[in-house]
Parts: C-alpha cells; structure tokens; sequence
C-alpha cells in the first residue's frame, strides 16, 4: 500500500488529474451500459405487467428463484454477440460500419456534463446545455447514414422519417431549453441545478410546466421511442433504419444508444425541471435531516422515475401517424414553448416568480 | 365556450392521462399468465391429441378392420390393410396414422363402432426423426397399454352424452 502511494505521487500532476479522470469516465461509462442492460428487462417486465403478462422470468442466476429473469439480460447479450454480422453486398461498406458509432458516440459522450451529485461532473463546463444540443442533434446523422448506407428501401424510408421528425423535435427540445436558461441565467447545468435550490415547489416544472411537458415529449420523439417509433415501425417498415444490421453490431451499436439515450433524456429532464441532485424536501424539513440531504441517490430515483415513464407511455399509446407527429411538432408544440417562453419573460420583467432577480 | 373546453382538454392531455391511468391500473392486477410447464390449463374428458388403439381387458385387440375411420378421415391421414388372423378373425395387419396430415378432428374415434381408436389427452409430444410422425399400430397399441387408465375414465366419463 505504502508502496502504491509512493508511485502514485511519482507520477506528474498533470498525469494524475488525467488519470483520475479516465477512471471516472471509463466507472460512468459503464454505469450507464449496466444500467442499459438492466432498463431493457425492466422495459419487457413493465410492459408485461401492464399487458397483464409476467415478462420474461425464465433465465436466473445459479438456479435461484428470487432472481428468475434477472439473468436475462445477459444471455440476450451474448446471444447478439455469437451471431453473424451479415454486410449487404451493396451496401455502401465503410458507411454502413460507421454509422452506428456516429449514434453510439454521442449517446455517452452527453454523460459528461451531467451533474450527478453536488461536487461530481466529469467536465464542469459552461456552455453545457449547449454541448449537449449539439451532441443529442448528432444521433441523427447516424441514423441517416444508417438508412442510406443499407441500401434498403426500408432503411431508407426509416431514415427519412427520422430525419424529418429529428428536425421538428429537435427545435421544440431547443425552445422547451430556451426556458430553462432563462431561468437559471446559465448554460451551466450544476448551475441550472443551484438555480432551482429550495424545495419540491421551487424547482423549474412548477413555473416551466408546459415547457417540462414539450421537452419530455420531444425527448420521445429524439429517443425514437413510441409513441415516435415511425423510423423503426416495425409494423409499416420492418424494423426501420435498422432492418440490415445484425449480431453485435446490432446490439451494441442500435440498442444501446437508444437506451442510453433515454436515460440521458430522463437525467435531463430531471436536471432541467426537477432539480437533479436536489432533495424534494430542501426547505420542509429540518436542515440537517438526512431525507434534506441533497445528493445522488436523488437524481437517481428521478431518472428511474422518468425511465418508467417512457416505458409506461410505450405500453399504453399506439404509434402517432406520420403526418400527426409533423402537425404535432410543428404546429402545437413549437407554439406552445413560444408562448410559455414569452409569458415566463413577461412574468420576469413584472417580476413575479423565482427568477425575479 | 365548448371551444375552450375542448382546447383545455387537448391543452391538459386529459385523455393522454386517462389512457395511462388504465395501463397504470393494469400493472398491478393480477396477471393471467399461467406458468407453462409448471402450470396447465385444465382439459377437458373430450380433448383430441395423440391417438391410440385399445385393446379389450382380456388382451384381444378391440379393432375389427372395419375401415370407417380410413374412409370418414377428411385428411387421409389412415392407412389400413387387413388380412384374416390365425383364429379367423379379420385383424389389421396394418394401421398407420400420419401425424403430419392429421387434422384431429376425431372422427376416425367417432367412426369406431368398437371404440378401438381413440384420441388421448395427451399432447405434449415430439419427433426427433424422420419417420416418426407415422404411428404405427405398435406404438399406437403401446400408446393404448400405457394410458388405457386415463383413456377408460374419459370414455366413461362422456358416455352419458354419446
């Protein structure tokens, strides 16, 4: 130990600080594909739940009963990862391999500046909220390369589709943000989060309401997540964008960004409008009690809960129509954040609210 | 007025809600699901799955070589060749039933006038090989020593309706 300490403040500090952060990238990283693993069983229990099925409850570790199912996971993993990667001969090759990392990428790379607790965010940087505009937008390029690299009409179809309902959203999410930053007064999301200090009713959906219900539906419709899931559809185009990848490249590089994805959308939205890390009982009880402590396990608890709200909102609503979802990106969703952004710069200028300084 | 209505009804997604709520309802009921090998579905005295041929308790074979169950199966899946036994009775020296045609309508059971073939309860069965789908008279018959328990109890417990 005395040894490992000794070599430890041998190397430079530069070095150390690298380090270090790699090592919290790499435990993030893999934070979020464990839970990925996890969300995708809870995803076919849930569902099953709601349809009155059990979901799977088969595959267990060491042949425990109170663990039935929880294995299940991982045998589709390794599953995915014993079968073929079939390459369409006339596929567009060295696109078709590439696509999938461009959705891949930016699905963890968002991770970065999200605040998990109070002292912990792996790049603490200003202009976050920005960052990760441009990171989430990024996902659909893969998308589209997807769909045009297969060199399928269904491909293509889905990545069209993507493609247009991408744009739609992403400008509603962006406007839903616009609110957001107006009312903490930075692009910093650990500020966003000091912005909303002081209770359940002090935190932003109370005041952003109508911009919380446009974000987390524009969140489903980034996610591709039914009731948006016209680019995959399963039913009208096969299996959308993704009808020509299998095997690993399927599974580690399709599946696991989207679930990572709708994680990010959950800690987002938790962050945004429902204090991240805060407590919801700051300023009702007594200081130092430990239901008031700010921390983790709250953001935690937020994200899961938003998590099963997606799951919830796929078991219960068909897929919107194609031209329903443009009319309701375009024509009620975009309007509505205007409308709430310019009563929340009225509310400002009277004075009225919490952002009143 | 109704026009604000119905616009705070969109607007509030009242009946968004109102969907959820049921799915919501839904995840804590009772589910349906019966646990398949663990759990069953009751059957029923009458049910039609993998056939046997009978044989009377002194050990005779019940079936004459009538031929009605050949003639009355809509898939064609019987085939029969008799020949006259060493007592001179006329017996099967061939009763075959593929598997693969039947349709288990049981009306080569109802055509029987000595009940010797009949359709057992039983329908968890397989082939692993090629060939097996046909049933023979041996395993048929050997299907009929085996269950014949069962398959009298279900008899009698239909026969007030036959």
């Amino acid at each position: 130990m005395q040894w490992l300490i000794a070599q430890w403040e041998l190397i430079p500090p530069e070095l150390q600080a690298l380090i270090i952060v790699t090592l919290q990238i790499v435990g993030v990283m893999l934070a979020v594909i464990v839970i990925v693993a996890f969300l995708t069983l809870a995803e076919r229990k849930v569902i099953g739940y709601m349809q009155l099925r059990y979901g799977p409850n088969r595959v267990t570790f060491f042949g425990l009963r109170l663990l039935r199912g929880v294995a299940q996971p991982f045998a589709d993993v390794v599953k995915l990862l014993l079968k073929e990667i079939i390459i369409p001969g006339v596929s567009s090759r060295f696109l078709f391999l590439l696509a999938p990392l461009i959705v891949l990428v930016p699905a963890l790379a968002a991770w970065a500046v999200i605040p998990f607790a109070p002292e912990f965010v792996l790049a603490d940087v200003d202009a976050g909220l920005l960052f990760l505009l441009a990171l989430t937008s990024m996902g659909v390029y893969g998308v589209i390369i997807a769909g045009w690299a297969s060199n399928s009409k269904y491909a293509f179809l889905g990545s069209m589709r993507s493609a247009a309902q991408m744009v739609a959203y992403e400008i509603a999410m962006g406007f839903a943000l616009v609110g957001v930053l107006m009312a903490a007064g930075s692009l910093n999301l650990g500020a966003i989060v000091r912005a909303q200090m002081g209770g359940f009713l002090s935190w932003n959906w109370f005041w952003l309401f109508p911009l919380f219900v446009v974000y987390f539906i524009a969140g489903l419709a980034e996610t591709n997540r039914a009731p948006f899931d016209v680019a995959e559809g399963e039913s009208e185009i096969v299996a959308g964008f993704h009808v020509e990848y299998s095997g690993a490249a399927f599974a580690t590089l399709f599946a696991l960004p989207e679930y990572a994805n709708m994680i990010l959308i959950s800690a987002l939205t938790a962050t945004l409008f429902f204090g991240g890390w805060l407590s919801p009982l700051q300023g009702y009880l007594p200081d130092g009690n430990w239901l008031a402590l700010s921390g983790f396990h709250w953001l935690f608890l937020k994200t899961g809960f938003f998590l099963f709200v997606f799951l919830w909102v796929r078991a219960t609503f068909p897929r919107y129509r194609y031209d329903q979802i443009m009319r309701l990106g375009w024509k009620v969703l975009i309007p509505v954040t205007l409308v709430w952004i310019a009563v929340e710069a009225l509310l400002a200028w009277l004075r009225i609210g919490p952002w009143a300084a | 007025m109704p026009r604000l209505k119905s616009l705070l009804r969109t607007f509030l997604l009242t009946e968004m809600l109102a969907g959820m709520r049921v799915t919501l309802r839904n995840l804590f009921r009772r589910k349906i699901t019966l646990h398949y090998p663990e759990e069953k579905t009751p059957q029923s005295p009458r049910f039609r799955g993998l056939h046997a041929l009978r044989r009377y308790p002194n050990g005779q074979e019940r079936c004459i070589g009538c031929k009605l169950c050949e003639i009355v199966c809509p898939a064609l899946a019987i085939t029969i060749d008799t020949a006259e036994s060493a007592d001179g009775t006329r017996r099967t020296t061939r009763y075959d039933i593929d598997l693969f045609k039947c349709i288990y309508c049981g009306f080569c059971e109802e055509a029987c006038p000595v009940d010797a073939i009949v359709e057992t309860r039983i329908l968890e069965y397989h082939m692993e090989n090629r060939g097996e789908n046909i049933m023979t008279k041996e395993r048929l018959l050997a299907n009929g020593e085996r269950h014949e328990a069962m398959i009298a109890a279900d008899r009698a417990a239909d026969a007030r309706y036959r």
